[in-house]
């Protein structure tokens, strides 16, 4: 057995205009096959892929926060997402989906793994992070 | 008549919205599209560009509005939400379209 490493994602591209976010949701989908720890941050304009209220129905486009909302059930631990991103965009936490995440072999639950954090609390987790992989 | 600018970029990213608003005439009409419609949320660190800019007219395509989860009441005072017969109607009556992309 190989030993788990700690994947990161970094996004930092709004949702739509361009297939950066996309991509990325698609790549953690297909990550989650192999049996690692798997975070996703989210800084700059990839606060706004988080952001609910999305209604693709004009736009002839799909709406992927639905997909966003199952990540907790495709093994991602943790959605880091940079207040300071935040604040500058005039959002808060209140403005973002919420997703859940269960642990089928021990029950544990967490509620919301939509988490704000400071650049210091950033650092720590790109250092812990064994590969990141920008989108 | 006067010209009408299309933006499709985040002005959080580049400054497309920047140069279109500083290069465009009196008059001018701004329309945002794509990633370009965050430009029209209030309460931004970006907002000071469509609210210091007197003379133009801004609009905002509503599909790309919705699309982001951004609610009417969030956008900019004056900023006019239109549709893709919204968007013919502002070509048609403007001189040429110019696109900062």
């Amino acid at each position: 057995m190989s030993e788990i490493k700690k994947f990161m994602y970094l996004n930092r591209r709004a949702p739509y205009g361009t297939i950066y976010a996309w991509e990325s949701l698609e790549v953690v989908l297909i990550g989650a096959a192999f049996d690692q720890e798997v975070s996703l941050m989210f800084v700059d304009d990839g606060v706004f892929q988080l952001v609910k209220g999305s209604d693709t129905s004009e736009s002839d486009m799909k709406n992927f926060l639905p997909t966003y909302r199952t990540l907790g059930d495709y093994g991602v631990r943790h959605m880091f997402v940079d207040q300071a991103s935040l604040e500058a965009r005039g959002l808060t936490t209140d403005d973002l989906i919420q997703v859940e995440w269960e642990d089928w072999e021990t029950e544990e639950e967490v509620d919301n793994i939509v988490e704000a954090v400071d650049a210091d609390k950033f650092k720590e987790l790109m250092a812990e992070s064994d590969v990141v992989f920008s989108f | 008549m006067a010209d009408l600018y299309t933006v499709n970029k985040s002005p959080f990213e580049k400054n497309s919205l920047e140069q279109a608003i500083r290069f465009s005439a009196d008059g001018a009409s701004i329309l945002l599209i794509e990633d370009g419609v965050y430009g029209a949320m209030a309460g931004t660190a970006a907002e000071g560009l469509v609210k210091g800019a007197s003379g133009r007219k801004f609009f905002a395509l509503r599909s790309d509005v919705k699309a982001r989860g951004i609610s009417e009441d969030r956008l900019i005072d004056g900023v006019e939400l239109v549709d893709y017969a919204g968007f013919v109607d502002l070509v048609e009556s403007t001189d040429k379209v110019q696109a900062w992309l």
